[in-house]
This record gives C-alpha cells, sequence and structure tokens, in this order.
C-alpha cells in the first residue's frame, strides 16, 4: 500500500475521511481520530468542511505555494504533505503561508510565551555584529578607506573581547 | 557505564515508589530542540547527522547532569537492549528504530535521557516518581540551560523553539503522568474521561505512548498543545486535570467498595492466585494481574513497602527484560513460560493479602 494519508490537520494517520459539496465544489478533508472528534466531525451537525477549510487553507493548491522551495535544505511543499514535518529551521520561513494558518487548530495561540533561550540569542546577535563589520572591513580595504578600516578592526576587536567576556561569565 | 549495570542499578521509575506514587506513578517532561542551521534529523543527509550527533553528543556529555552516563550510538546495542530501554521508557520506539547517527545519554540514576536525532536534534526528557510536575520541569529546565550554553538552538521570537513537527512548535514541551486508573477502567468510565480530557486539550495513551494498548490499567496523559501559553501555564492546565482524574479515580475505588465490595476483592484475590500458580502469563494478561495487585496495595490488602515490587515486575515482565534476564532470546510463547516462572518465584514469598480492612468482609 502507498503511504496511508495524513492527518490534514497534525499529521498522525487518518482515519476519517469526509467529503462535503458547498457551493458546488468537492471538497476533502482527511483527519486522525483525535482532530475529527476536536473538530466536531463526528457530530455532522455540529461540523462544516467550509470552516474548516477556509480556516486552515488545507488545500495546498490554493495557497498557490505548492511550487515553493526551502533555499537551505531544498524542502518543498509537497515534501511536507508527504512526511508532515519540515526539513529545516528555515523551512518556517520559506512557508509560512502554510504554517501560519495550521496553527491556529493545532495549538492554544499563534505566538510563543514560553521560555526564551537569552544566551543563544545573544551570541547570534554578536556574531550578526562581527559578520557585518568583518564585510565593512573588506569593503574598506578594497576601496582603499585604510583610516575606516582600522576603526573597523578595532570594533572588531572590541566586539570579539565582549563576547569572551560573555562567553566566560 | 554498561546495559547490564544501567538495570541493576536503582532507578527513579523502579525503586522510589511509595504511597505517594499511588495513583500517579511517574511525571515525564521532555523538550524538542533543534541546532540552527541544520536539516532536522528526518531530512539531513548521513554525513550531516553523524556531524550533528557528535555537537550534541559532546555538549551533552560535558553537562553535570550527565556525569558518569550511559552514553551510547543506537547502532552498537543489540535489538534487545534497545528493547530494553524502550520498557523503561527511556528511548521512544521511533529512535530505536533509526539508522546511523543516532543515540542516547542517560544519566546514572535514569532520570534524565537526552535522544539524539530522533525526530528532532534533541529530546531533552527526565523523569520523577509520583505526581511532580513542577520538580520536573525545573530540572529539565536547568538541563536545557547548561545546554544552550554552548548549542545555538532554532528558535524564532514568534514561534518558539523550532522543531520538525509543528505539532510541537513553541516550547517543544511534552509533559505527561503515568496513570493507574484500575478502578476507571472496571468501571467503565475510561471512555468518558478520556473525552473529556480531550476537550481540555489534553491526550491520553497507553504506556507506552502512541498507539500502545493500555494493559495494567496505565495511561499517559499529557498536553496536546505547545504553542501560545507559557511552560508554567501548561504544566498548571495539566496539573488540575491530572488533580481531577485522581479524585475520579479514588471516587470510582469507594463506589467499587460500596456497591459489591466482594467482587472487587475477589478480582484481587484471584490475581494473587494466579500469579503464585500460573504456568503460562501473557505480558498483558501479567500487567492486569500485577495492576490488580497494585490496586489491593492501594486499598490496604498488602503492606504499602510491596508496591515497589510491582513497579519494578511492570518493567522486568515486560519480553525485552524477560529475555536480557536468560541472556538469550526467546519466542514469545517461550516468553510466556519465562514470564510465569519468573512472577511465581517473586510471589512464592509476597505476603499474603489481608483484607480485614473491609468489614462488610466478614472472611
Amino acid at each position: 500500500m502507498a503511504n496511508p494519508l495524513k492527518c490534514d490537520l497534525c499529521s498522525k494517520p487518518a482515519t476519517v475521511h469526509l467529503t462535503q459539496i458547498v457551493n458546488n465544489k468537492v471538497h476533502k478533508v482527511d483527519l486522525c481520530e483525535a482532530c475529527a472528534q476536536a473538530k466536531g466531525v463526528t457530530d455532522p451537525s455540529g461540523f462544516s468542511l467550509a470552516d474548516l477549510l477556509l480556516k486552515a487553507s488545507l488545500n495546498p493548491e490554493s495557497t498557490g505555494a505548492a511550487g515553493v522551495k526551502c533555499e537551505r535544505c531544498g524542502f518543498t511543499q509537497s515534501d511536507f504533505k508527504k512526511h508532515g514535518r519540515f526539513g529545516c529551521p528555515v523551512c518556517y520561513e520559506t512557508f509560512r503561508g502554510v504554517v501560519e494558518p495550521m496553527l491556529e487548530n493545532m495549538h492554544n495561540g499563534t505566538a510563543h510565551a514560553g521560555k526564551i533561550p537569552h544566551r543563544a540569542l545573544e551570541r547570534k546577535s554578536f556574531y550578526d555584529r562581527l559578520t557585518k563589520l568583518e564585510l565593512d572591513l573588506t569593503e574598506a580595504i578594497k576601496s582603499e578607506r585604510y583610516e575606516d578600516a582600522a576603526r573597523t578592526r578595532d570594533e572588531i576587536n572590541q566586539v570579539k573581547q565582549a563576547f569572551n567576556q560573555l562567553a566566560a561569565r | 557505564m554498561t546495559i547490564s549495570s544501567l538495570i541493576d542499578s536503582p532507578s527513579e521509575l523502579t525503586d522510589t515508589s511509595s504511597s505517594k506514587t499511588a495513583i500517579v506513578l511517574m511525571t515525564r517532561v521532555r523538550l524538542a530542540r533543534n541546532l540552527a542551521g541544520h536539516s532536522f534529523p528526518g531530512w539531513a543527509k548521513a554525513a550531516q547527522r553523524e556531524e550533528i550527533f557528535e555537537a550534541c553528543r559532546t555538549a551533552v556529555a560535558a553537562t553535570t547532569q550527565m556525569k558518569r552516563a550511559f552514553n551510547v550510538a543506537i547502532g552498537d546495542l543489540s535489538e534487545l537492549e534497545r528493547q530494553i530501554l524502550v520498557e523503561r521508557h527511556l528511548i521512544s520506539r521511533e529512535l530505536s528504530g533509526a539508522k546511523s547517527g543516532a543515540g542516547v545519554i542517560i544519566s546514572k540514576d535514569q532520570a534524565f535521557s537526552v535522544m539524539m536525532n530522533e525526530e528532532d536534534h534533541l529530546r531533552i526528557q527526565v523523569l520523577r516518581a509520583g505526581f511532580n510536575l513542577k520538580k520536573a520541569w525545573n530540572s529539565i529546565n536547568d538541563l536545557d540551560s547548561a545546554l544552550e550554553e554552548h548549542l545555538d538552538f532554532a528558535f524564532s521570537p514568534t514561534l518558539g523553539y523550532l522543531t520538525a513537527c509543528p505539532t510541537n512548535l513553541g516550547t517543544g514541551m511534552r509533559a505527561s503522568a503515568m496513570m493507574h486508573l484500575p478502578a476507571l477502567v472496571i468501571s467503565n468510565q475510561m471512555e468518558k474521561v478520556v473525552r473529556a480530557v480531550n476537550q481540555l486539550g489534553m491526550v491520553v495513551r497507553g504506556l507506552f505512548g502512541e498507539g500502545s494498548d493500555a494493559s495494567g490499567s496505565i495511561f499517559q496523559i499529557s498536553n496536546q498543545t505547545t504553542l501560545g501559553e507559557s511552560e508554567a501555564d501548561i504544566i498548571k492546565r495539566l496539573g488540575s486535570v491530572l488533580q481531577s482524574i485522581v479524585e475520579h479515580e479514588l471516587n470510582a475505588r469507594e463506589k467499587l467498595l460500596e456497591a459489591d465490595a466482594g467482587k472487587l476483592l475477589d478480582k484481587v484475590g484471584r490475581a494473587y492466585g494466579i500469579l503464585q500458580n500460573s504456568h503460562l502469563l501473557s505480558s498483558s494478561e501479567a500487567m492486569n494481574l500485577l495492576s490488580l495487585i497494585r490496586l489491593g496495595v492501594d486499598l490496604g490488602a498488602f503492606p504499602d513497602s510491596n508496591r515497589s515490587v510491582i513497579d519494578r515486575l511492570f518493567i522486568e515482565a515486560q519480553p525485552g527484560h524477560l529475555q536480557h534476564a536468560q541472556k538469550r532470546e526467546f519466542d514469545p510463547g517461550q516468553r510466556d513460560v519465562l514470564r510465569a516462572a519468573r512472577l511465581r518465584s517473586e510471589f512464592a514469598n509476597f505476603v499474603r493479602p489481608d483484607f480485614s480492612f473491609n468489614n462488610n468482609d466478614k472472611n
């Protein structure tokens, strides 16, 4: 058998397959048991597929992003449909249009409210600063602005020193 | 540390049980973390997986929590050894089936385990005996912060910790409790409980997680959602759901005793008899019998100190542990013989049930 269909909401194996005709258009949804219950699919009167589709834009074709590919890892949207998992952290930027509508149904909110890795973020802002300064330095040397270059080099040393102090803290 | 010494040393799960662990056997919190700038394990090429594994392994092994830990690549473990770690809830089934470039580090007391290149680069887990969500969260938070000193985790200010599956986004935290709910099972209330718990945004699973059955009346209850709330809020919400399940279970026990004490005590007494005398026991029958003895301990038919014996047997009656004790593999039919023999010898000297706590019981 081919890959079993995955739940459109949470990517567990789908056991509930629903087809509804709304405004003369056929809509199909595959859900796992838990999501089907949560969405009230087992109770036909309380469930409208149209709501679910509108909210979640579950149809990959309808988002117009089917051809998008992650620049960092080469992951495509059809890969996501198949695996239910993303390729790399950058995919969340690449497929933002697909992820965001999904989150509302999947979670208890759409914005992070928990722990923040402060130390890792401090390090990242240092890396970013250094990368930018090193670019400036190369640029200054290339265009023979040696005073700028000297100043930038001093600044790089200062940033590195601050970084080492932070790391030793 | 070797797998044999790991099995023989006392562990959080099997040796700390007391009356405080009567209904909630253990609590567990796990965090999903990934390294920025690297493909998730399921999408990374073999060479990348190795590189990630080594980076994580070095960082994890350097933490104080993992001093003299059990540190191993999955490929270096036999099938049986992997199964043992699954049965002790120290690795997942998914990791036990992983290819190259995956592994686990388990702390000496088996309270912490960090899986590497499972679904995410890191799955950091802590196990605590009894109902101890806050303590579990605090200790895993410390380990996570220690790792953060050396690893750049993939993180977005809006989506939180970035995980392979969007269902784990945000906190990346799954907190769960393993609960023993025999009275709710006997009185056919579990379905109702599962439905109510689902409505509160929590999930109920069997003993070994997704897709496993609930033999032994043991269930895992965990949070469904990970994004939009802080860790403390999720834990608070889960805690109050667990508390109300505990109350329902206690009520169900009282009702069973009121309605027909004889019927309930008969189950406990028969379980004792079968465990002492049977010659063939399947894994799920053994679990169900042990569960009734455990209920007997809670009701006062056996001394409190016997609860930890049952908790140890819950694990040692599993196929991996049984075979490891014999130092070779057996087919399922032979395992049932082994299991019965093992339990017969355990119960030969097990204190007899004393049903005098029940005033209506004239015998």
